[in-house]
C-alpha cells in the first residue's frame, strides 16, 4: 500500500525544497497546515529551519504538539524530523534563552561550542561525512561515510546515547541522525544532499510502509 | 573536521539564455536554460550558482520593456531550476533591494548573491543577513588587477571601478553579515589559464567566511590550484559546457588527487532520476 505522507507546512523555511524532493521521488504528499491534516497519515515529515523558539511557537499555536504525539504514538505513523525538526524533539532548546521542546528524546539542544573553540566556523555549513552508529533502514544502501549537506549552529545532545543513529565530526561528535522506534530525525538537509539525501528520503518512505 | 571543499558549476544567464562569458565583454550563446540545467544538476556537483548578467539601463523604452520581461523570465527559470536542484542553489544578478532578495528566496534560491547593490547600499547586506540569516547572503565580488600590483573591485558587470580593494571590501561585508564571498577575476574570466590565485589568497587571508573562486578554469588541475590557494569552493562556468558528465570528471579529478571533496557518485547514479 502506498504511504500517506503529510509534510508539515508552517509557512517557513525549506518546506518547498522537501516537497520538490518528494515530488521527484514520485511520492504524493499533503501539506499539513493544521492538526486534522495528519489524520490517516502513515508518514509525517517535519522540516524546520530558523530559530528554535519561533519554530516551537508555530508548532504549538497551530496545535501540532499534541497532534504529532497522537499521530506517532497512538496511530503509529512513522516520523522524520529535519534540521530544527530534529532539534525540537529534545527537552529544551538553549538558543536565546530556554525553550521547551517536544521532549520525545530527553536532552538539550546546545550551541556548537566545541567547534567554535577549535576554530571551526559556526554555523556548520556545507558537506560533511556522517558516521553511522548502528545499521538502520533509514541509511539502507548508503555507505558508512555518506556525505550530507548541513546548515546549523546548534545540535541536540540526547541523554541516552543509544538514540543517536549517526554522528558528524565537527569539533566534537555532533548528532547527525536520531532513531527511536518509528521516530527518525536528521540534522542535515536530505532535500539538499543530492543522491544520498534522496535515497534517505526514499528509505523513510519504505520503512513501515 | 571542517566541511568538505565544494565543486560548483556556474550558469550565466543573459536575456533569458545560457551564455559563456569572456573578459566580461563577449558572450556566446549556449542555449535554453531548461535543457542545460539537467546536465549540470547531476549528483556530483555540490552546489549550483546561477548568475543573471542581463544588462540593465538600456536607453530606449522598448529595451527597458524587454529587460523587464526578461527579469520576470529569470525568476521563472529559478523556480524551474529549484524543482530539480537537490543541492544548495545560489542565485545572483539583478538584486537591488531587500524585496529582490525575498523574491529569489521565495522562488527557490537557498542563497542570494548581491554584487553592485552591496557596494551602493552596504546596509542591504546587513538587512538581509538579519532577515534571512548570514547563510543566505553571498556577496559577489568582481575584481580586476590594477597597475600597482593589487586589485580593484568593479561593479555594473565589470564596467564601473569602485576604488575598493577586494580584501578590504570582503572584510567589510563579512562584518556586515555576509555568509560567503563569490570572488570572480575579471582578467581571467573565459581565458582558461587558471584562477588568479594571488587574488584568491589575498581575499582568503582577510576573512573567516568561505571564499568561492570563479574565473579562468581551463583544465581540472586549475580547480586543485584554486583550493591550494585557499578557496573553500571552486566554481567554473564555461568548461562544464564542453562535454557530457564534465562535472563528474572534475569531481573525480579532485577526489583522485586527494582533495577533501565529496566522493563522486558512481557513473551509474549520474543519470537523471536513476535512484
Amino acid at each position: 500500500m502506498a504511504p500517506t505522507v503529510a509534510l508539515i507546512d508552517l509557512d517557513a523555511g525549506n518546506v518547498r525544497s522537501v516537497s520538490n524532493a518528494l515530488t521527484h521521488l514520485g511520492v504524493e504528499h499533503v501539506h499539513a497546515r493544521a492538526p486534522q491534516d495528519l489524520e490517516g497519515a502513515t508518514h509525517i515529515i517535519l522540516p524546520g529551519v530558523g530559530a528554535y523558539a519561533a519554530f516551537m511557537e508555530r508548532l504549538s499555536t497551530r496545535g501540532f504538539v499534541e497532534a504529532l504525539a497522537r499521530a506517532t504514538r497512538e496511530n503509529g505513523a512513522a516520523f522524520l524530523g529535519i534540521c530544527v525538526g530534529l532539534q525540537v524533539l529534545g527537552s529544551r532548546g538553549l538558543e536565546f534563552g530556554e525553550t521547551r521542546g517536544l521532549d520525545w528524546v530527553p536532552g538539550d539542544c546546545v550551541r556548537l561550542d566545541a567547534a567554535a573553540a577549535s576554530g571551526l566556523a559556526v554555523p556548520h555549513m556545507g558537506w560533511s561525512s556522517v558516521a553511522l552508529q548502528r545499521p538502520d533502514p533509514l541509511f539502507d544502501g548508503l555507505d558508512d561515510h555518506a556525505t550530507f549537506y548541513f546548515v546549523h549552529s546548534y545540535h541536540l545532545r540526547p541523554a541516552d546515547p543509544g538514540a543517536v543513529l549517526a554522528t558528524v565530526d565537527y569539533g566534537e561528535r555532533v548528532t547527525a541522525a536520531i532513531g527511536i522506534g518509528r521516530v527518525w530525525a536528521v540534522q542535515f538537509h536530505p532535500e539538499k544532499s543530492q543522491h544520498a539525501g534522496l535515497r534517505l528520503l526514499r528509505n523513510f518512505m519504505r520503512v513501515g510502509a | 573536521m571542517s566541511t568538505l571543499k565544494r565543486l560548483i558549476p556556474v550558469v550565466l544567464l543573459r536575456n533569458g539564455q545560457v551564455v559563456q562569458s569572456k573578459g566580461f565583454k563577449r558572450w556566446q550563446l549556449l542555449g535554453n536554460p531548461s535543457t542545460i540545467v539537467s546536465r549540470l544538476s547531476n549528483w556530483t556537483a555540490d552546489e549550483l550558482v546561477y548568475l543573471d548578467i542581463t544588462r540593465e539601463g538600456a536607453h530606449d523604452l522598448r529595451r527597458d520593456d524587454l529587460n523587464f520581461e526578461n527579469r520576470a523570465d529569470v525568476l521563472s527559470i529559478l523556480e524551474d531550476v529549484s524543482r530539480k536542484c537537490f543541492m544548495p542553489l545560489t542565485f545572483g544578478g539583478g538584486v537591488r533591494t531587500a524585496e529582490d532578495v525575498r523574491a529569489r528566496l521565495a522562488r527557490g534560491a537557498d542563497k542570494v548573491a548581491i554584487n553592485t547593490a552591496a557596494v551602493r547600499m552596504p546596509g542591504l547586506v546587513e538587512a538581509c543577513a538579519r532577515e534571512h540569516g548570514a547563510q543566505c547572503v553571498v556577496v559577489s565580488i568582481d575584481a580586476r588587477r590594477d597597475d600597482t600590483g593589487g586589485w580593484q573591485v568593479f561593479v555594473d558587470h565589470g564596467r564601473t571601478a569602485t576604488g575598493l580593494d577586494p580584501a578590504a571590501w570582503a572584510r567589510e561585508v563579512e562584518s556586515r553579515g555576509a555568509g560567503e564571498i563569490l570572488l570572480t577575476s575579471i582578467d581571467e574570466d573565459g581565458m582558461a589559464r587558471g584562477y588568479d590565485r594571488a587574488l584568491i589568497a589575498h581575499v582568503v587571508a582577510a576573512v573567516k567566511i568561505p571564499v568561492v573562486a570563479l574565473g579562468g578554469v581551463g583544465e581540472w588541475a586549475h580547480l586543485g590550484a584554486g583550493l591550494d590557494a585557499g578557496a573553500s569552493g571552486v566554481a567554473a562556468g564555461n568548461i562544464f559546457h564542453y562535454s557530457e558528465n564534465s562535472v563528474v570528471h572534475a569531481a573525480r579529478w579532485l577526489f583522485e588527487n586527494g582533495y577533501p571533496v565529496r566522493r563522486p557518485a558512481l557513473a551509474s547514479l549520474v543519470t537523471e532520476g536513476d535512484l
